[in-house]
């Protein structure tokens, strides 16, 4: 029986109402009284050597307060870098500065090297056209591996080279790897891209910087996933703030994907220029700067090889991966070609030898970094997308020769440091099997081919690392920072709760999925529970939302310091009732006592709480409020099995995605609906990087595709229905409610049954295609077909995923 | 968007006098026009609309039978009004979004003469006669005239257009493959059999702008069946616009696919 609340409802999400009705309070629309403006002048060059920069005109244009260079930021920090990999050799990767403004040289279009601050957002911008600056135009690095060859320009003057790190993991097994390829039966080999792509939040980053003198406090208004992470990372690292001087509010933020994870420069301008001219300043990108200046995603050029035995068991697995960092190290990209990627790429195999190589490479390209899935969509793709093209090679079932190789026994130690807690990839691809009516399929080809379309099936697993993470765990491997969560529970006198979260709903829809929990437990109406976020002034230290670990590590963070106020109530009430508080039960909102008929209302005692006029205050405080922090032993590990079925219009290439259908192991679920939303718009992602989404920069470094009219997001139409369920749930052995997170499987798990779909289609017809990179535009798809060129600017690019250019496998 | 100052005349003559002023432009639906200013790649001291000429808008039938188009026309207002024509009210139904149906012009759309816009394709598909008033007075330009190349038309400075004349073809269609990103035609063919022969107009092609595919029209006026296009040879593709979205070859190959589609979807 579904419930109508608390844990496994549907419950209306109840911040819809004011996101649906123009009701919610944005950055954009938070205006302190006396603000000033900001308009960031950003290089339109990739690679260029400042000479000088003559902002005369610019200072005295009308309402111009102040114009800024990099020269005003000598002595302040520079944008941290959460995270560091050591290499290979046991070295430190290669960390550059990264300047809120510019210093020397410009090193991506988008680059900001000076900023006016005026009375109006128009002013500043008339100034900032007048600013003259000399730059001298510098040869760009875009290419990946042309960054690594000798003599190429150098992004970083004062780095070796353009390598950031050459990371080999585990560096121990690349022997066993090399000598199980040498032994093996068979080798399937695949090049492929991870395409760039700009995340395109619907909300632009915004953010307003406030300084108050009598106090000496700042604060920051920003479009962010995670204000304490930042307020941390601004405050100790760039501006020199305590945190008790600093409050960083991140209110209703309009979607993030992983591109307001981070600490961007413009935050710290604001908060430093505010206490620079005494006035709150503030700044909205247009959605022209958010392509050249949010963090990009993904962005590999992998190639992998995968050896198997006689009988067709997987032996070993090898990878090479060029993974594009960009100009400048992004707060956590580091870590997202690495740990939240190489520890992927057993997937849901017991493939004994695992060795990935990652060369994180600088380019002059806008800042790399976590996008939905982050690191692990790229594991996914290459590890499913070989996995079919060795079933092609050997002519068996892609089902069968997976389910040969499943991991079946929990826990699982892979041989990449993470170890399974539990799974059943079986039951995720039976219940594929069931939505899909896979024998139904030839049919359906016959109908397509009847109208002059080719019609493929495409399916894949996927195995994710959640629920981020173990803090312990993390620190070793290079974080700079704790992965725990907090919760602060008060229980206020009438019996109604705040729960302020250190976690961050940008869309996820938390308030109304933690008060659902909170509910659960006490038993009390939903609407009792108000959940608050985004402000660290009123809510405990926590680290934000990403990696899908609200509910997993937040959602525990609030049953933890649940179970505290619940337990203290019990023995307010035991004291009511004069009972043993080990008697006690709470249960639907009503405290009893076991065997008799004794019972007091959840509001009796929590008014005795604040009313403590009959209570053991020899015992226990008055109040009723409790703070938890969580930290989780293990990622968590959501899976399951996807298939798409596509229409290829053979005339034109164009791929169409008739069909798709996702069967999850979310382990428990709280909210089915908020569950099957996220799948819905992780898939919608997905089929954009399939098909349609595509960051070009040409050889220059300009950036070709830095508007709608030329990256194409997916639109309604170009999602078909998706079937989605979850009734596959082996929950989470570690945390209290048995969740392992779903918010980024859709876009994990989505793109290689496309692409796999894609190429059986064209197989179908005697197109000997074994592999297309994304996106699949029409062209890429004709140009497979007819082995002609594609796109204009640029051919085929290898160590470049960001070119216009295209690659087909024949 | 730089400061400018804007006027609203309301019949063509003001609106023309308006123009004649230093740094003077016209706004039509603005859907090319305002982007252009946001993105401070505009400047005008004046810009005159043309959206509050009542004697420029709607559609009427003249003693040629010819359905005339005003200049200030929004797409969505034609797309309703040319059931005469329903190859060109389909073109004008399926351009942008609804936002941009409602305030987008014909006229704007004819004088941008964007290499990837619809309306030059329905008018030099329907050998149209295009209607354009300024300080000289008027004159009528025919389509095959009109579309000099990328961005460039017959227009004189200041010159407005106030109408569009179609004659009304016994078979057209439109086939358009669009662009995945701004949904601008990636190639779109428009065919029209007309009593005297066929027509066929190119969009989203060429590096010179809408043009006609005189092998196809050759080919069809002797045999209008799908057939007859996909027995010629592509056009060259070395003269198509090659971008991100598809190389002069793909173009190329498209012009083929979309005027077969649009032969049979006429037929
Ligand atoms: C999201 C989006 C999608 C679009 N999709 C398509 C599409 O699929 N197909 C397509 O064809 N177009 C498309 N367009 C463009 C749209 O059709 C525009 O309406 C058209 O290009 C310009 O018409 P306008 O009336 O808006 O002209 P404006 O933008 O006002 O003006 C454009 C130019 O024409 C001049 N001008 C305007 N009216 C006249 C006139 N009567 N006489 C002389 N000069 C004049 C102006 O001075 C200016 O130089 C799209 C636009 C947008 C924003």
């Amino acid at each position: 029986m579904p419930k109508d609340t608390g844990i496994g409802a549907s419950s209306k999400r109840r911040e819809d109402v004011r996101f649906l009705t123009g009701k919610g309070r944005y950055t954009d629309d938070i205006n302190v009284a006396g603000q000033a403006h900001v308009v960031f002048l950003r290089s339109d060059m990739a690679h260029g050597r400042i000479n000088s920069i003559d902002t005369a005109d610019a200072a005295a244009m009308p309402g111009v307060i102040r114009v800024f260079t990099g020269a005003d930021f000598e002595g302040v920090g520079t944008i941290p870098c959460g995270w560091q990999v050591t290499d290979r050799h046991g070295e430190p990767m290669q960390e550059p500065p990264h300047p809120i403004l510019a210093q020397g040289k410009v090193r991506h279009v988008g680059d900001p090297y000076a900023a006016v601050v005026a009375e109006t957002a128009a002013q500043a911008r008339d100034a900032a056209e007048a600013i003259v600056a000399d730059i001298e135009e510098l040869t760009p690095v875009i290419d990946m591996k042309a960054a690594l060859a000798d003599g190429a320009p150098k992004v970083h003057d004062d780095l070796k080279n353009n390598l950031c790190y050459d990371w080999g993991f585990v560096e121990e097994n690349k022997a066993a790897v090399d000598e199980a390829f040498q032994n093996a039966a068979h080798v399937t080999t695949l090049e492929l891209v991870n395409n760039r792509l700009v995340a395109n939040p619907m909300e632009p980053r915004v953010a307003v910087g406030d300084y108050a003198a009598h106090d000496d406090s700042s604060t920051l208004y920003t479009t962010s996933q995670n204000p304490h992470v930042i307020r941390l990372l601004m405050g100790a690292f760039v501006l020199g703030i305590p945190e008790h001087k600093l409050r960083v509010v991140a209110p209703d933020v309009g979607g993030g994907f992983g591109t307001k994870i981070f600490h961007y420069a413009e935050e710290a301008f604001c908060t430093f220029a505010a206490k620079a001219i005494q006035r709150p300043v503030k700044w909205t990108s247009t959605r022209g700067e958010a392509f050249m200046s949010d963090a990009h995603g993904r962005d590999h050029v992998s190639k992998i090889e995968l050896a198997l035995d006689a009988d067709h068991n997987f032996t070993a697995l090898r990878t090479e991966t060029y993974a594009n960092m960009g100009a400048y190290l992004s707060t956590f990209a580091p870590s997202i070609p690495t740990w939240l990627h190489g520890t992927l790429m057993a997937g849901n195999y017991k493939t004994p030898l695992v060795y990935v190589n990652v060369k994180a490479v600088f380019t002059n390209t806008v800042p790399v970094d976590a996008y939905r899935g982050a690191g692990r969509p790229e594991a996914t793709f290459q590890l499913e997308r070989v996995v079919d093209k060795a079933a092609r090679e050997l002519g068996v079932d892609p089902v069968e020769l997976r389910r040969k190789n499943f991991i079946t026994e929990f826990p699982y130690q892979t041989p990449v440091a993470v170890e399974y807690d539990t799974g059943d990839y079986n039951a995720t691809m039976d219940k594929l099997l069931e939505l899909i009516d896979r024998d139904g399929f030839e049919a359906r080809r016959k109908e397509s081919e009847a109208r002059g379309k080719l019609r493929g099936l495409g399916l894949n697993c996927y195995i994710e690392a959640c629920g981020i993470a173990p803090s312990q765990l993390v620190g070793q491997l290079g974080a700079r920072a704790g992965l725990y969560e907090s919760a602060t529970v008060r229980v206020n006198a009438t019996g109604g709760l705040v729960v302020m979260t250190g976690s961050h709903s940008h869309g996820q829809g938390h308030e109304t999925s933690f008060a659902q929990v909170v509910s659960d437990m006490i038993g009390i109406p939903e609407d009792q529970v108000e959940i608050v976020h985004g402000d660290t002034a009123n809510t405990p230290m926590g680290m934000g939302t990403y990696g899908s670990r609200s509910l997993a590590v937040g959602g525990s963070a609030i049953v933890k310091a649940t179970d505290k106020i619940i337990a203290k109530a019990k023995k307010i009430a035991a004291h009511l009732m004069e009972a043993s508080p080990d008697d006690v039960e709470l249960k639907d909102g009503a405290f009893t006592v076991a065997g008799t008929d004794k019972s007091v209302a959840w509001g009796d005692v929590t008014l005795a709480a604040y009313v403590p006029h009959n209570y053991p205050l020899e015992d226990i405080e008055p109040g009723l409020e409790e703070t938890a922090f969580y930290d989780p032993n293990n990622f968590t590990y959501p899976s399951g099995a996807y298939a798409c079925e596509v229409e290829v219009d053979p005339e034109t290439g164009k791929v169409d995605v008739i069909s798709f259908a996702a069967a999850d192991d979310f382990g428990n679920v709280v909210n089915p609906m908020i569950v099957e939303g996220q799948v819905h718009g992780g898939v919608a992602q997905g089929i954009g990087q399939a098909l349609l989404e595509n960051c070009a920069y040409d050889e220059n470094g300009q950036l070709l595709s830095a508007s709608y009219m030329d990256y194409a997001m997916p639109r309604a139409h170009d999602v078909p229905m998706i079937k989605v369920d979850h009734s596959c749930q082996t929950p989470c052995t570690h945390n209290p409610l048995g969740v392992k997170g779903c918010g980024e499987a859709g876009a994990i798990g989505s793109p290689p049954s496309v692409v796999n779909a894609v190429i059986d289609a064209l197989q179908s017809a005697g197109h000997d295609v074994t592999h297309i990179d994304m996106p699949l535009t029409p062209p890429r798809v004709w140009a497979a077909m007819n082995g002609a060129n594609a796109t204009g600017g640029g051919g085929t690019a290898h160590g470049r995923s960001v070119g216009a250019g295209d690659t087909a496998t024949h | 968007m730089y400061n400018f100052e804007l006027v609203k005349p309301s019949s063509v003559a003001d609106a023309v006098s308006a123009l004649q002023g230093e740094d003077a432009q016209a706004l039509g639906g603005g859907q090319t026009l305002l982007p252009t200013m946001k993105a401070r790649l505009a400047q005008m001291e004046t810009l005159v609309s043309l959206s509050h000429i009542d004697e420029i808008k709607g559609v009427c039938t003249d003693d040629q039978g010819r359905l005339c188009v005003g200049g200030g026309t929004t797409h969505a207002a034609a797309a309703e009004a040319l059931s005469g024509y329903p190859a060109l009210a389909s073109l004008a139904a399926r351009i942008g979004d609804p936002a941009v149906r409602a305030r987008g012009t014909i006229g704007g759309s004819l004088a941008n003469d964007d290499p990837s816009a619809c309306w030059p394709a329905g008018a030099l598909g329907s050998g149209a006669t295009i209607v354009a008033v300024g300080s000289g007075g008027s004159r009528e330009i025919a389509a095959d005239d009109f579309f000099q190349g990328m961005f460039t038309t017959a227009l004189d400075e200041g010159e407005i257009i106030t109408e569009v004349k179609f004659p009304v073809p016994e078979k057209a269609a439109y086939e358009k493959f669009l662009q995945p990103a701004s949904r601008f035609p990636l190639v779109a063919a428009f065919v029209a059999k007309f009593s005297d022969g066929v027509r066929v107009a190119i969009t989203g092609a060429s590096q010179d702008g809408v043009f006609r595919w005189t092998e196809a029209e050759q080919a069809l006026s002797s045999n209008f069946s799908a057939d007859a296009v996909t027995g010629l040879a592509a056009p060259d593709g070395s003269g198509m616009i090659s971008d991100l979205h598809g190389s002069g070859d793909y173009r190329a190959h498209l012009v083929r696919v979309m005027t077969a589609r649009a032969v049979t979807a006429a037929s």
